[in-house]
């Protein structure tokens, strides 16, 4: 399969799992389960920034347009997919390990206390941008550092049972020639 | 020029970065003012068509509860049958409450309009609720809406096609005037973003009497919802230390939870009133 319409689907399913399945539970009003921003996380190593980004966009403004109310979610992903490089380069400091494999995964970062860095510090970069945007169209600040803290452990957990659940095949692609 | 070329070409992702976000706060800001924005039309289309599929499936499974609310609608209404009822006396003289004079033709102020929820949100602090009906060309922006046994759901934002996007009174910017049925005060319903369900009255002087339990109704002062509509009942009376009022909290009529039919409520003396209005706003200028 042609590694595009495999991003497409993914795309897709990350969308309709988000606004059909977790957007549905009602935990508890502090609790908001996130997945959907998994897909910035699971984008190729080799991937500029700048389409990145722009694939960013158009996943938030999807989510968005199906809670009327465009923005939010874009101006997190799309934060997420500009200091996505900064960490996957502090995170893999071993020289052509990102060449070995195509895209983050507990394999290919080396561990599992790597990997859960990498998908917390994204969980908290996009709830913090996400809940502090509304918080400022909406006051009182200590309900939403709570909320943030809540759906951050929320979304690793979640993260990591997807991680257990989706086998992605990951081939080991030698360059050593 | 040659460094402004340079200065882009190294600054690049930084630059679309930028743009991008304030691309999004743009998008934020505007459409909280408007709601019918750009973006809003063709967007509805689109995610319209998938909730409708959705809501296809969704649906069997709130049959039951569907079922026993329309059979509580369809009791409280065969109750109010004419037929029910008896004249005491054949002598009485009938008087038909009515703002045409030279007629005894009643006239019809409200309609309902039926309409399917196809989508329903209350995790968000601005929730909207899509309704699907072939009616849309009737439905307008403004117009009230509630549910089979008519609590107030919310207000129109936003007409494309067969959908109708809803502010619900789960909505930050939603206010709603409302009044205690029994002693009378007015007051306004808003949404404070946490629980679900949960709505504040403010602006009801300490002095009233409120008990748990009461029931808070729509006073009739706006036009798009008729006076006497359940808004919600009282769960907790608090007492704001810095002003003479009490903060009410609502339990709201409506479950928001499994909402599935809705009626839209057309006022046909809106168009008089909203010109009266418009007459009294320009010759106050």
């Amino acid at each position: 399969m042609s590694s595009i319409v495999k991003y497409i689907i993914r795309f897709a399913l990350f969308v309709l799992v988000q606004v059909f399945v977790l957007d549905r539970i009602h935990l508890h009003q502090m609790v908001t389960p996130y997945l959907y921003f998994l897909f910035i996380l699971w984008l190729p190593f080799n991937m500029q920034r700048t389409p990145m980004m722009l694939i960013a966009f158009l996943l938030g403004i999807t989510i968005d347009s199906f809670r009327h109310q465009p923005g939010f979610h874009a101006a997190a992903c799309v934060l997420i997919a500009y200091v996505r490089p900064l960490l996957v380069n502090l995170l893999m400091p071993q020289e052509g390990k990102e060449a070995n494999y195509d895209e983050p995964s507990i394999t290919s970062m080396g561990g599992f206390m790597a990997y859960l860095v990498y998908i917390g510090f994204f969980s908290l970069l996009h709830h913090t941008w996400l809940f502090l945007l509304e918080a400022w169209q909406f006051g009182n600040f200590w309900y939403f550092f709570v909320k943030t803290v809540l759906s951050t452990v929320l979304s690793i957990v979640l993260i990591v049972v997807t991680d257990l659940i989706v086998v992605r095949k990951q081939k080991f692609r030698t360059n050593t020639i | 020029m040659r460094n402004i070329f340079l200065f882009i070409r190294r600054y690049f992702n930084f630059l679309v970065f930028i743009i991008l976000q304030v691309l999004c706060i743009f998008l934020i800001v505007q459409y909280s003012r408007y709601h019918q924005a750009m973006f809003g039309h063709l967007a509805n289309g689109i995610t319209g068509k998938i909730n409708k599929q959705y809501d296809n499936v969704e649906y069997y499974f709130q049959l039951k509860k569907t079922n026993d609310s329309l059979m509580l609608a369809n009791e409280r209404l065969y109750n109010k049958l004419a037929a029910d009822f008896q004249l005491p006396d054949s002598s009485t003289r009938e008087m038909i409450d009515t703002l045409r004079i030279d007629s005894l033709l009643q006239y019809r102020r409200y309609q309902y309009i039926g309409a399917k929820v196809v989508a329903n949100a209350v995790t968000t602090q601005s929730n909207f609720v899509v309704l699907s009906t072939s009616m849309a060309d009737s439905i307008h922006v403004g117009m009230g809406i509630v549910d089979p046994n008519r609590g107030v759901v919310g207000a129109v934002t936003d007409v494309s096609g067969d959908f109708v996007v809803v502010m619900s009174l789960l909505h930050k910017d939603s206010h709603l005037s409302g009044k205690l049925l029994k002693t009378g005060e007015t007051g306004t319903v808003s949404w404070d973003g946490k629980m679900p369900n949960v709505v504040t009255l403010t602006g009801i002087p300490k002095s009233t009497v409120v008990q748990k339990g009461d029931s808070v109704i729509t006073s009739g002062f706006s036009t798009i919802f008729p006076k006497g509509l359940l808004l919600g009942r009282v769960i907790e009376v608090v007492k704001e230390i810095s002003t003479n009022n009490v903060k009410i909290q609502l339990q709201t009529a409506v479950n928001f939870y499994n909402l599935e039919y809705a009626y839209a409520i057309r006022n046909y003396q809106q168009p008089a009133i909203d010109k009266l209005l418009e007459k009294a706003k320009n010759s106050s200028r």
